[in-house]
């Protein structure tokens, strides 16, 4: 348990990171967010990332993986720059969210959890992200997209391609 | 960002700062913001205490219960640090309601979470969003700075010599973490499988202290309560379950949203009038009443109240107050393999009839809406999802179960239609659900 000697991560991460560990009772309390964060600066959960957090947390890189392996968006695989996630759970398939992720699939020409050649979009189905009342809903990394149509959906997409995309972070 | 809706027969409570920009603490306290709190200072635990148990409030995430006497049940003496936790890991599908709450209100939750710490003597409390709710994530975390730069938290609070942190986390994806006991193992950085139970969090919670756990829209109601008095709030609902909460209409619906009701308004107006009905001239099909986990009603049950007791009259629950509208046009099979198939992703795998009745549930399912079916097939399913209520550690198996033998009971006709080789009648069928 330290904070170690080189890091892999930004200066601003790092620091954010050493903070963290001292705002609960235990250090471990930060794990789960400190991996979230790790992934969003590096795009995933790299065998260094899994290193760099058991040092400073004070377990083994095993324990890490036990955690990581639970969480359904931490990933240990890059995706694509902007992660499209299209929800099809209950509210949204009333709505034709599965129109939407077919949609999506022919635009982007890839599948579910496929990335497009130039790395800028990946695909996901997934689960409700509580935006039900809005549905059909879509999370662009972490931006939310409601109301959705074909037409509008494009149109976020294409906002994305040219850089212009909504970028939470 | 998500839109606001309004009814004439809302009554705005817990809703009422929506819209009004009171993310930012000035406003919030120009809206009467963190008086409450300082009420419950100069008052103290036991006034608090009588005023939520005077209020009637139920725990808002589905189980319902009794907010105040949830507090009571903690200790008064510890000897290990008390705590108060937050679950907004709202992922119940059909449920989007503290969404609203964390994006419009968050001083709201801060208040309640500080109003729960003086009730039953805590020195610190987390607020816990899910993962996928950075935005907002980031609008609580700045709203906790500007609280602590105030001196409403921290050392001395208000000046009253009392001291009170509050640490907002991240999930990382998993309904499982929902369950209480999994989210405090999600909080103590491990995989979020439920615990056993007893003993309860109240005596053995977060780190082995005393811990209430109370749901984001229960939090946010406390200020409220305190602030109108408990026995004003009760009045506005029904017996036994005081005041208003967040029911999200979704699906078919002319005005989906998220509107603010008493307990036990009629859930028929709630459809018809609130929400504005079904679109298309189409006719209602069910009603899935409380978030996903919740057996269905048909058109015909769905004249009753909206609370936790005549809910459960009619069969159902109350749930999360995600009422999910489903008019004529959707199979009802295909319905119920989208519901299990969540439920089956989401099963933690740590015990065997919630990990391989889902599994089973939605390969059962699956084949029979594809057709490939025979009549005793229905009733294998309805056996396999009873035998899985009430066996599992948490919830989470009821969960999948409950809805499931709705399905079966009440749509056994739209079960038959599939069989022998027949497949979905509904023309909208999809290869993407049968994955
Ligand atoms: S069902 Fe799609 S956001 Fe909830």
């Amino acid at each position: 348990m330290s904070t170690p000697a080189t890091t892999i991560f930004s200066p601003a991460l790092a620091a954010r990171f050493d903070k963290l560990v001292t705002l609960y009772p235990v250090r471990r309390s930060a794990l789960v967010p400190m991996l979230l964060y790790s992934q969003d600066e590096v795009g995933y959960i790299s065998d260094a990332v899994v290193e760099e957090i058991a040092v400073r947390i004070g377990i083994t890189p095993l324990d890490v993986r036990n955690v990581l392996s639970y969480y359904s968006m931490l990933r240990t695989k890059p995706v694509g720059k902007y992660n499209v996630q299209v929800c099809t759970n209950i509210s949204c398939m009333l709505k034709d969210g599965y129109g939407i992720l077919d949609h999506c699939k022919q635009r982007l020409g890839i599948g579910h959890k496929e990335v497009t050649p130039d790395g800028l979009f990946s695909l996901e189905e997934v689960e409700c992200i509580g935006a039900c009342c809005w549905a059909p809903a879509v999370q662009i990394n972490y931006d939310f997209y409601d109301d959705l149509t074909p037409e509008k959906m494009d149109k976020v997409l294409e906002d994305y391609r040219a850089g212009r995309g909504k970028e939470t972070l | 960002m998500p839109r606001l809706v309004s009814h004439p027969d809302e009554v705005k409570i817990i809703s009422r700062r929506f819209g009004q920009g009171a993310a930012e603490i000035d406003r919030y306290i120009e809206l009467d913001g963190y008086k409450a709190a300082q009420a419950a200072i100069e008052k103290g635990p036991e006034w608090i205490i009588a005023e939520m148990k005077a209020s009637g409030l139920r725990g808002r995430g589905g189980a319902g219960f009794p907010t105040g006497m949830k507090w009571s049940f903690v200790p008064k003496q510890s000897e290990k640090p008390k705590y108060v936790l937050v679950n907004g890991d709202e992922s119940e599908p059909g449920t989007c309601k503290d969404h609203l709450i964390f994006l419009h209100d968050p001083h709201a939750v801060i208040e309640g979470t500080l109003i729960a710490g003086l009730a039953i003597g805590a020195k610190m409390g987390f607020i816990y969003l899910r993962g996928e709710y950075r935005y907002l994530l980031k609008i609580m975390e700045k709203a906790v700075a500007d609280a602590y730069a105030k001196g409403f938290l921290g050392k001395n609070i208000f000046g009253s010599g009392i001291d009170f942190e509050v640490v907002t986390q991240t999930g990382a994806g998993a309904y499982e973490v929902g369950e209480e006991s999994a989210l405090m193992e999600s909080l103590e950085g491990k995989r979020g499988v439920p615990r056993i139970k007893p003993p309860f969090p109240a005596v053995v919670g977060l780190y082995g202290g005393p811990t209430v756990i109370n749901n984001a829209e229960t939090i946010a109601t406390a200020p409220h309560i305190l602030l109108m008095g408990g026995e004003a709030y009760a009045k506005v609902g029904t017996e036994r379950n005081g005041g208003t909460r967040l029911f999200g209409i979704s699906g078919h619906v002319e005005r989906p949203g998220v509107y603010e009701l008493p307990m036990g308004f009629n859930l028929k107006r709630a459809i018809y009038e609130v929400a504005g009905g079904i679109p298309g001239g189409k006719k209602l099909k069910a009603v899935v009443p409380g978030g996903s986990s919740t057996p269905v009603l048909l058109p015909e049950e769905i004249d009753v109240g909206l609370d936790f007791d005549q809910m459960a009259k009619a069969g159902t629950m109350l749930g999360s107050g995600g009422v999910v509208v489903i008019d004529e046009s959707v199979c009802m099979v295909e319905f119920a393999l989208r519901t299990i198939k969540f439920y089956q992703h989401e099963s933690c795998g740590w015990c065997i009839p919630c990990r391989e009745g889902t599994d089973w549930l939605k390969k059962s399912i699956t084949r029979l809406h594809a057709g490939g079916a025979v009549d005793k097939d229905i009733d294998n399913i309805r056996y396999l999802a009873e035998n899985m209520m009430g066996r599992t550690f948490c919830p989470l198996g009821d969960a999948a179960a409950m809805p499931t033998i709705g399905f079966v009971k009440k749509f056994r006709h739209e079960f038959e239609e599939h069989l022998n080789g027949k497949g979905c009648p509904y023309e909208h069928q999809r290869e993407a659900v049968l994955v």
